[in-house]
Formats: C-alpha cells, structure tokens, sequence
C-alpha cells in the first residue's frame, strides 16, 4: 500500500519526529536517529555558552535529516518570530516550530501569540508547525494563515501522561486538513500507536526516548507502534462519525433572519 | 571598549570588527548566527561591521530541544 507522508513538498519518511533534549550524551542522538530511521528532527536555539564551548548537536544530526527548530524559550509572538529568523540564518531550512510558552508549570502553549507568530512567519515563506493546545477554531485559523501542521500536545511537555487530548485531537483529524502531528507528553509506544490508529499524521517523541534506560531500543519501539498504528488506521474501516449533539434548541437564535 | 555579548557587558580589546570578535572567542563561524543590535549579520559581512561601545551581541547556536 502507497502511503506517502508530505509536508509542503517534502517527502517525509518516518511518522516517529524526534526531540533532542535531555539525552545523557549526544551522541545518543545519532545512535537513536541511525536505529529508528528518524527523518524529522527538532533542536532548540540558544545564547553560545563563551566560557565553556561544548561540541554542536548539529554534529550528531544526519544531514539528510529535516531540521525543525522550536522557538522554545519564547513567550510572545515577537520572541518566537525573533527566534525563527536566527533559525533560518543556520542556514539549515526554513521549517519551524513555533512554541509560545508564558505558563512556567505546564508550559502549556498561548495559543493566540502562536497565531500571531504563524500569520507573519507563514507570510516570510518559513514552514510552519505550530504546537497549540488542541482548540479547533485556533488550528482553523493558523491553517488559514499558512500553518503546514498542526501539533497539539498530547499532554504537558515531558510530563509521561500520554495522550490525554485524544478526544479533541480526534475531531481535529476530521476537521483540519493539514496533518495533525501529537507533539508532547507521550510515554509509551502505545500512546503513539493509539495516535496513529485515529489517524495522526505523525507523532514527536523525546522525553520518553531521551530519558529512557535504552533510548535506543525506546526509540525502535516507537518507531515501531508508530508503523503499526499507522497501518491499522489505513486498514481499518473508516471510524463512525460521532458529532457532538446539541443539547440546548438549535432554533429562535438571535441572528436568525 | 564595553559591549553587551549574550546579555553580559565585557570589557574588548583589540577587537574592532564583529568577524575579529567571534574568532577571538574561538568560535566556529559555521557553527552559529550573530544578531547585531537587533539585526542578524550573515557572516561574509562580519568585517564590515565596526564595533562600538554599548553595541548589543547575541551569538546563538542549535542545542538539543523538543
């Protein structure tokens, strides 16, 4: 069965993205990326340490890898568009992303100052990912302004409380037609596998990799479910439709003619 | 002179351009992207740009992230 992943004209070929942070040495990194045929993968941009100069995790990454740089750090539209533009200067691509974050405990996203990011970073011609609470008229209004994905948090970032959106991600799948990527809060391999069984287009994983006694088998087990849900999804019959049924009168409202 | 480098003033010396500053901090040019005062500097203009007191520099790099 043809089953090609694309994002704008990108061709991608693993549905398993990668974070970076936290593994114990970055070498691990490569190791991890080599063994689970990761594709696209995510780094964070920060100040150059001057004191103490330690080795590029660009270093580790393959380069035919897509790199996907987060505006991590940012907590306002303009600090996220900052960011971007410093990311495109690399000269490593033009994908980004965006993750605004002013909630330090569940460095849940602001949706809206993601929006403001995603209309003027999407107009420059970056492609543009941006990680979002799962609200539908948001992701509608960030596809509109140009978004290429939309990423919803599955559950707080590096929290291991697996796919706690499910429900609102499931209606996003319907309603959003560019790939729905749950980006955030996996443990396990069989959240990514359920993720991908409703129909995600893919799935970012690090903490659960990074932080695993064997990150490299991690990493294969979730390349493996991410496989496995995605074929279950394309083999399965299509999912009953189950819209919401409103419970107050759907007549006699003000806007009526 | 004194600059503000990543947030922090320095007292430089014998440093008058931007390209002169990074490779006496013994950086990789390839390895990072320079912001002057506000403005991103692609490294072939590095000479150009003529260090002046209170001038603002950021040099950033990719590091691991999610």
């Amino acid at each position: 069965m043809s089953d090609i992943f694309k994002i704008r004209d990108k061709q991608i070929k693993s549905r398993l993205f990668l974070g970076t942070g936290k593994f114990s040495d970055k070498r691990l990194v490569k190791l991890v990326i080599d063994a689970a045929k990761v594709d696209v993968v995510t780094v964070a941009l920060r100040r150059v340490d001057l004191e103490s100069q330690d080795e590029n995790i660009l270093d580790y990454i393959p380069e035919e890898c897509t790199l996907m740089p987060n505006t991590s750090g940012a907590r306002t539209a303009r600090e996220a568009i900052r960011i971007a533009r410093l990311a495109k200067a690399t000269g490593c691509g033009n994908w980004i992303k965006i993750e605004v974050i002013s909630d330090n405990q569940y460095l849940l996203p602001d949706n809206l100052e993601t929006l403001k990011a995603v209309e003027v970073l999407a107009a420059e011609g970056f492609v543009v990912l941006p990680y979002i609470s799962p609200d539908i008229s948001m992701a509608r209004r960030m596809v509109k302004a140009g978004a290429a994905a939309i990423m919803p948090l599955g559950s707080p970032i590096g929290s291991n409380r697996g796919f706690k959106t499910e429900e609102l991600v499931r209606i996003m799948i319907r309603q959003i037609k560019v790939p729905i990527i749950v980006d955030a809060g996996l443990a396990m391999p069989s959240q990514a596998a359920k993720c991908m069984e409703i129909g995600c287009a893919a799935v970012l994983v690090n903490t659960a990799i990074a932080t695993a006694q064997d990150p490299i088998n991690m990493a294969l087990a979730f390349s493996l479910a991410v496989e496995a849900g995605r074929k279950a999804y394309l083999s399965s019959k299509r999912p009953g439709i189950d819209f919401a049924q409103a419970s107050s009168p759907l007549t006699g409202f003000l806007t009526q003619e | 002179m004194r600059l503000k480098i990543n947030g922090k003033q320095q007292e430089i010396k014998d440093c008058f351009d931007l390209e002169k500053l990074i490779s006496s901090k013994g950086l990789n040019p390839n390895n990072i992207v320079v912001e002057y005062n506000t403005k991103i500097i692609p490294k072939q203009n590095w000479p150009e740009v003529i260090l002046k007191p209170e001038d603002m520099i950021e040099i950033v790099s990719f590091v691991g992230g999610g």
